[in-house]
């Protein structure tokens, strides 16, 4: 073999590892297997960004902060100083003021068992708002938890469904798995024919209950498109402060990139001309 | 030229200059491999000066250092950018560095007479692992704290006197704010060392001659003005040649830092964008990419008589065998171009498994692969990391080397 064989197969080797590597690091949406839900966020779409910063502060920041960003940020999606006082400040605050909750971590405690976590830069740690629009979506009616929800993507999340009356309140239909050490034995659409069977196959089998779908109970004042909408407003919101200078960020980019090639460019001319002499 | 013969009478310029730079007779076959060196300077002036710029907003204690990297990403002029820099360099550095060792490793350049240059460049690799580790706490970050916290344990596994070093280390019985405090004292200390060693290691690899892809000694080749006959003035030649590496470095690494600066997680840790929080474990604590290999070693490693230090010694064991290479190889040649079949074999094992070492370190030692658990192909590719050192001796005598010609190839 060649010394430039070699290298070629040293690096074949190399690509092929890092390849193999990238995906298997993405982050696990919080340990969950349920599917996320395309949130469709468009981070030009100011107006989007606009009114879940509406949603935000009203039914979010009762309990929530953002308290690594100032509200003056929302001048970048189009908003003046006076609109951004006018309509999302509620504490009579200045506009350069961070976004806080004034729920004392305390109580927070006391109500939730935990802490509330702040939703700055929860897009990035959940690896994207499609997180967050699955988690809005997935709350469901759920009488054996204490504040009577729970959700199909953070199971038993200590958070209530703060938009129940946007959007009603959605029950659970289950199916029934029948596991032996694990693995997947059998599927029912109803208990008594699955505990039936369970019963049936004596020690070791077990029975497991999942949510299938969700159905609407109790319609809330928005239909159901109508609904999508605020969840994807917010999971904009929250999408767009995770990271509010990616637009500025990859806008720049493209001038580098171009720039660096013209320097690459000529740098290779210089360097063949430089060498014309050695042989 | 006045001003110059006074600088001249007082102080060496224009010898300084000459020796190193335009009389430094190089030679004239250098690859692609030869573009590391130079590229791991230009990463590490990027990681003092916007290092600099960082500590200038950066608050080093707990309860401030999260909030004031969110202000430097937010609220200062182009923080972000120097941020992401930063961050981005950290991993860039290591990748030019691991390069920059390759090429030492596939060339010969630790054999004689470059042992020192060899030995230096180790002791740089580690001074850069410790400034890399302590930068890492600083985002005050879940991963930041965990990964910590899982390092400086490594430090109690040491029989007898383990528990009082880990304190000593972290100056409180947890990863506290003296910790933080103390880690950022020496972040920022650690970067001139490495400076004034770069000096150090140049100015022996100046002594004895760089070495090429042919692996021969252009010293022994030079004409009646005494100038290697292969030999090319380091400046302008190899000056307008790295200026280009530097160009499409800097694509690639620009590309990173403007379109995908955590790129999937490997150079920031979605965890990591989670404030340090003590009483909540993350589910699964990984070092960043560049420490993998070593870590997938020490958990390779199963605990013995109750104790974690034989998987702590052979981590420590894997780095420091790099230094005993320059005696090991006793091939009569330098460069894998003319080396047998067994060592060129023994390479590809070797830089395979760091590789795969290096996958087996992100994830959790339990998962299943093609079968085996994790930690069992950790506990395989550990044995292939040891046995390229320890039978190298051996395989490297069995003479199939091919001839060397005697002047430089391209």
């Amino acid at each position: 073999m060649s010394q430039k064989q070699l290298m070629n197969r040293l690096f074949a080797c190399a690509t092929a590892a890092l390849c193999y590597l990238l995906p298997a690091t993405a982050y696990p949406a919080g340990g969950s297997t349920v599917p996320l839900l395309d949130a469709q966020v468009n981070l030009n779409n100011q107006v989007a960004i606009q009114r879940g910063a509406r949603y935000f502060v009203n039914y979010c920041m009762g309990c929530h902060a953002a308290e690594y960003v100032r509200y003056q940020l929302l001048e970048n999606t189009g908003l003046t100083a006076q609109q951004i006082k006018d309509n999302l400040i509620f504490d009579g605050g200045k506009v350069s003021d961070l976004m806080k909750t004034a729920l004392p971590q305390q109580d927070a405690i006391t109500w939730f068992s935990g802490p509330v976590p702040d939703l700055t830069l929860t897009a990035r740690i959940r690896g994207g708002a499609d997180w967050i629009y699955t988690y809005l979506k997935g709350f469901y009616a759920d009488p054996a938890r204490p504040l009577g929800t729970n959700n199909t993507l953070y199971p038993n999340v200590g958070m209530p469904n703060v938009l129940w009356a946007l959007e009603g309140i959605k029950t659970p239909v289950y199916r029934y798995q029948v596991r032996h050490q694990g693995a997947l034995v059998r599927e029912f659409a109803d208990e008594p024919a699955a505990l039936a069977y369970v019963q049936q196959q004596g020690a070791g089998y077990k029975l497991e209950k999942v949510v299938d779908h969700l159905v609407t109970t109790q319609p809330g004042t928005l239909s159901e498109a109508e609904f999508d909408q605020v969840a994807r407003d917010i999971s904009a919101f929250l999408g767009y402060i995770a990271e509010p200078m990616k637009q500025e960020r990859q806008q720049l980019g493209w001038w580098v990139l171009l720039f660096l090639s013209v320097f690459s460019a000529l740098a290779y001319f210089m360097k063949k001309a430089w060498w014309e002499d050695i042989h | 030229m006045s001003v110059l013969n006074w600088i001249d009478q007082r102080f060496p310029a224009t010898k300084v200059w000459n020796e190193h730079l335009a009389e430094y007779y190089a030679p004239k076959n250098f690859n692609f491999w030869y573009f590391f060196g130079s590229l791991a300077l230009l990463v590490l002036i990027n990681q003092i000066v916007t290092g600099v710029w960082l500590a200038m907003a950066y608050k080093p204690s707990a309860a401030e250092a999260f909030a004031s990297v969110e202000y430097i990403m937010r609220d200062m002029e182009y923080g972000w950018l120097i941020r992401y820099l930063h961050s981005t360099g950290a991993s860039a550095f290591f990748i030019v560095v691991y390069l920059h060792m390759f090429r030492g490793l596939i060339y010969g350049s630790y054999r004689k007479p470059r042992e020192l240059v060899w030995i230096i460049g180790l002791v740089i690799y580690l001074i850069m692992m410790a400034t890399a580790f302590f930068g890492y706490l600083l985002p005050w970050g879940q991963m930041s704290y965990w990964g910590a916290q899982v390092i400086v344990n490594l430090f109690a596994a040491v029989p007898f006197v383990g528990e009082d070093l880990s304190v000593w280390i972290r100056g409180d019985y947890v990863i506290s704010d003296a910790t933080l405090n103390r880690f950022f004292a020496l972040h920022f200390l650690l970067p001139f060392v490495l400076v004034a060693l770069i000096f150090v290691h140049i100015v022996a690899l100046h002594k004895v001659g760089s070495n090429n892809p042919d692996g021969i000694e252009i010293k022994q080749n030079k004409d009646e003005r005494g100038i290697p006959k292969d030999g090319i003035r380091f400046h302008p030649y190899y000056t307008v040649k790295d200026t280009l590496g530097v160009g499409v470095f800097l694509i690639f690494f620009t590309a990173v830092v403007f379109f995908w600066p955590d790129l999937g997680g490997l150079f920031l840790e979605a965890p990591n964008f989670e404030p340090a929080n003590p009483l909540k474990t993350p589910e699964h604590i990984a070092p960043v990419w560049y420490f993998t290999p070593f870590y997938a070693m020490l958990r390779a490693i199963p605990p013995m008589f109750g104790s974690q230090f034989p998987g702590v010694l052979v981590m420590f064991a894997s780095i420091l065998i790099l230094f005993a290479l320059p005696w090991l190889d006793r091939s009569p040649v330098k460069s894998i171009r003319y080396k047998g079949g067994i060592f060129k074999l023994a390479i590809v094992v070797f830089a395979v498994s760091f590789v795969i070492l290096g996958y087996l370190g992100m994830i959790p030692s339990t998962r299943m692969i093609l079968g085996l658990e994790a930690s069992l192909w950790a506990q395989i590719f550990t044995g292939l990391y040891f046995l390229f050192f320890i039978l190298m001796p051996w395989y490297s005598g069995l003479s199939q080397a091919q001839p060397v010609p005697e002047r430089v190839t391209t």
